[in-house]
């Protein structure tokens, strides 16, 4: 397998809620390796690409491949083993409010892998030192600060060895303090060779790591290039338009 | 003003002892039934199709909306007189308490069922989808933990309610603690000593209760789940 | 079934089953005023008092939301009431559920009053006043609306302990149903009967509670009382 594979590719995905037409004949491919950044206005359909590309969202029309086989997703059995392929970084974190940072990282590794207390435990906490959450491992999330949890939930995340990862805004609900942590986090895994494909605002972040923007409003995919085609000095792109309206409101980097 | 109550007690303690068991046998199977027909009622209510939560909905209204002696009354006396087809159910005074105490407790109880399934966020539920957990899985793992820990106060204090009006099956003729106590109190014309022992008695079983409560609120403490530091 | 021999048992029962409401009634009003009388001196005094006040309360909330009320009726309206001259059983159920109410109702105001944000207390000493007056004047007008929620449900709670009343015979709703009920040997229509003027008691006096939440409502106030 060379490394220009496509791991992941998706057809014509469409999902409407009532009359509401939210997500419009989606189609992209991902090799392995890329990161892939959803960019647009808020209701665009970014977050609704994103949960129908894990089956969260069951789609209305459009089909999956990963690694070149389509997934049959009225097999449960398939879904699943899908899911466990395809991981998931929610803007809301989404921790087991119940379990410590811990038990968080490892409860899918027991309960969804099979894997044996002692090993899972092992994994868990390794998972946690490569986020740098390994001191808090104890805490739950209660005791956690919003950079901490989103840490977290990628550890948990990464314990189950997805082939490709999506990542939901993963910053737009931390403080501006907050967010640095989990962008480095982020990087980290870029360099590290993760396949993601990540719905974000921070466009200047975004632009040095990604290999393509997907710029999408109202449900349709506009336009999709590299940043620096896209945001080229002489380019006429909606995404230019765009990102300069979010710099005149003064984004961080 | 020692002796007296010492002396009286002396005719006291004895008979409440004896009606002591029949309390125990009146309120653990009360219980046990409630909350299950409580736990059942309220995951009904919550994730139910829409009839059935409008049919739970009613019952829960109708048990919490109509005082419990009405309806001890209804299964003890009113019943019988109800016939299908030439039979009717007669129940005597014990089955006709622990079934009217276990469907009103079981209403109340499910209201905290039904606070604690709701208390869980709903992004945990995808969380969970994404991990790649079945339903069963999502159920045992992340939604029992956190219902159990937040309903516990709440049917636990439901439990202590029991407690204090099982008193009430005394009304229909049931020789539990309070009835004991009234029949003590006729045969001994000395009712301060009679119903002040009695008094006694269910206040020992209302706070040590409470105490089996605490401790075990405390035992299953998480942060962010801590019991609320009121009392 | 003889649906016709319970209707009419049952429009005949009419006019003494409503004399039943209006006893309930009495009841009713008599044990939350009472309740209340009592009720907020015991959260004034649980919150702001010295410690030994605040036990004394602790005690008194203890033994009335332990003893049942069934027991409680018996001991005052058998044994304790007569030997200070009060023999009427009305006077013994108001008493006990009053003192009973009591309890409970300290405990909801005592919730809304430290659930208030700490500074109203200080901003009001801070301006000279003595710390009665800034209770009266401050903490309680708010604590007062915060705690509506809570004597809603105490409503609830008081019109069904009401119908206890009936083992001390008072002519309330439920002693009424049992005797007619005997007379008629309708027990079925009449317990029927009984629970529909409970609903629509309850029923009258959510609406009325309602009403005083709306009646007293500050505009822009928000629920939880913070600044």
């Amino acid at each position: 397998m060379s490394a220009n594979d496509v791991i992941l590719r998706i057809d014509r995905l469409n999902k409407s809620f009532g009359t509401n037409h939210v997500l419009k004949d989606a189609t992209l491919e991902l090799r392995r390796g890329e990161l892939k950044v959803l960019i647009g206005p808020s209701g665009g359909g970014k977050s609704t690409l994103l949960q129908c590309m894990n089956f969260l969202l069951p789609p209305d029309s459009g089909r999956i491949w990963l690694d070149g086989n389509e997934i049959k997703f009225k097999n449960k059995r398939e879904l699943y083993a899908y899911r466990q392929a395809v991981g998931m970084i929610f803007q809301d974190f989404n921790l087991f409010d119940h379990l410590s940072a811990m038990e968080n990282v490892r409860i899918a590794l027991t309960k969804v892998k099979g894997i044996p207390k002692k090993a899972a435990t092992e994994r868990a906490m390794a998972e946690l030192e490569r986020v740098g959450m390994a001191g808090k491992a104890a805490l739950y999330p209660a005791q956690l600060s919003g950079g901490q949890k989103q840490r977290v939930s990628v550890a948990r995340a990464l314990a189950m060895d997805p082939k490709v990862l999506l990542l939901d805004e993963p910053t737009s609900a931390l403080d501006p303090e907050l967010i640095g942590e989990v962008l480095t986090v982020i990087k980290d895994l870029a360099k590290s060779g993760m396949t993601m494909v990540m719905a974000t605002h921070q466009i200047t972040f975004s632009a040095q790591l990604a290999s393509e923007f997907i710029f999408m409003e109202q449900g349709c995919i506009i336009e999709h290039d590299t940043p620096a085609v896209l945001l080229a000095e002489s380019a006429n792109s909606r995404t230019k338009d765009f990102c300069a309206k979010i710099n005149e409101l003064g984004e961080s980097a | 003003m020692e002796e007296y109550w010492l002396f009286a007690s002396e005719r006291v303690i004895p008979g409440l002892n004896v009606a002591l068991l029949i309390s125990a046998k009146l309120i653990v199977p009360s219980a046990l039934y409630g909350m299950l027909l409580g736990v059942i009622t309220g995951v009904l209510r919550v994730y139910g199709f829409a009839w059935v939560r409008r049919v739970a909905d009613i019952y829960v209204a109708l048990f919490r909306g109509t005082p419990l002696v009405v309806q001890l009354y209804f299964w003890y006396f009113a019943l019988p007189y109800i016939s299908i087809a030439g039979h009717s159910i007669v129940l005597n005074a014990m089955q006709a308490s622990i079934l009217g105490f276990a469907l009103c407790s079981a209403a109340y109880q499910s209201e905290y069922v039904r606070g604690g399934l709701l208390s869980i966020r709903a992004g945990q539920f995808k969380a969970a989808k994404a991990l790649g957990m079945s339903p069963l899985q999502t159920v045992l793992h992340v939604v029992l933990p956190q219902a159990i820990r937040r309903s516990m106060p709440g049917i636990g204090n439901e439990i202590i309610y029991l407690i204090k009006y099982s008193s009430l099956a005394s009304i229909i003729t049931v020789e539990e603690l309070m009835g004991a106590a009234r029949s003590i109190a006729k045969a001994t014309w000395r009712p301060v000593e009679a119903y002040g022992t009695v008094a006694i008695y269910y206040l020992v079983l209302v706070t040590l209760a409470m105490w089996l409560l605490r401790w075990a609120e405390d035992y299953f403490s998480i942060p962010g789940f801590e019991r609320s530091k009121e009392d | 079934m003889h649906f016709d021999k319970a209707l009419s048992a049952t429009i005949e029962a009419l006019p003494y089953m409503l004399g039943g409401v209006g006893w309930t009634a009495v009841i009713l009003l008599g044990a939350l005023l009472v309740g209340f009388a009592l009720g907020v001196p015991l959260a004034c005094a649980q919150v702001y008092g010295r410690p030994l006040l605040r036990r004394v309360v602790g005690l008194y909330v203890w033994l009335f939301r332990g003893v049942p009320i069934l027991v409680q009726l018996f001991l005052f309206y058998f044994g304790l009431l007569p030997l200070v001259g009060i023999d009427s059983a009305l006077a013994a159920g108001v008493i006990v559920l009053g003192l009973t109410s009591a309890s409970y109702q300290s405990q909801i105001v005592r919730g809304s009053i430290r659930s208030l944000a700490e500074g109203q207390l200080k901003a009001a000493r801070a301006l000279g006043m003595s710390d009665f007056t800034a209770i009266r004047t401050i903490i309680l007008p708010q604590a007062l609306r915060l705690s509506i929620p809570g004597w809603s449900n105490e409503f609830s709670i008081l019109l069904k302990d009401s119908a206890l009343l009936m083992v001390i015979s008072v002519p309330e709703i439920m002693a009424r149903t049992r005797s007619v009920a005997g007379r008629t040997h309708e027990p079925v229509a009449m317990a029927l009967f009984a629970a529909i003027l409970y609903f629509i008691l309850t029923y009258i006096g959510i609406q009325l509670l309602r009403w005083i939440e709306r009646k007293v409502r500050i505009k822009g106030y928000s629920q939880e009382g913070a600044m």
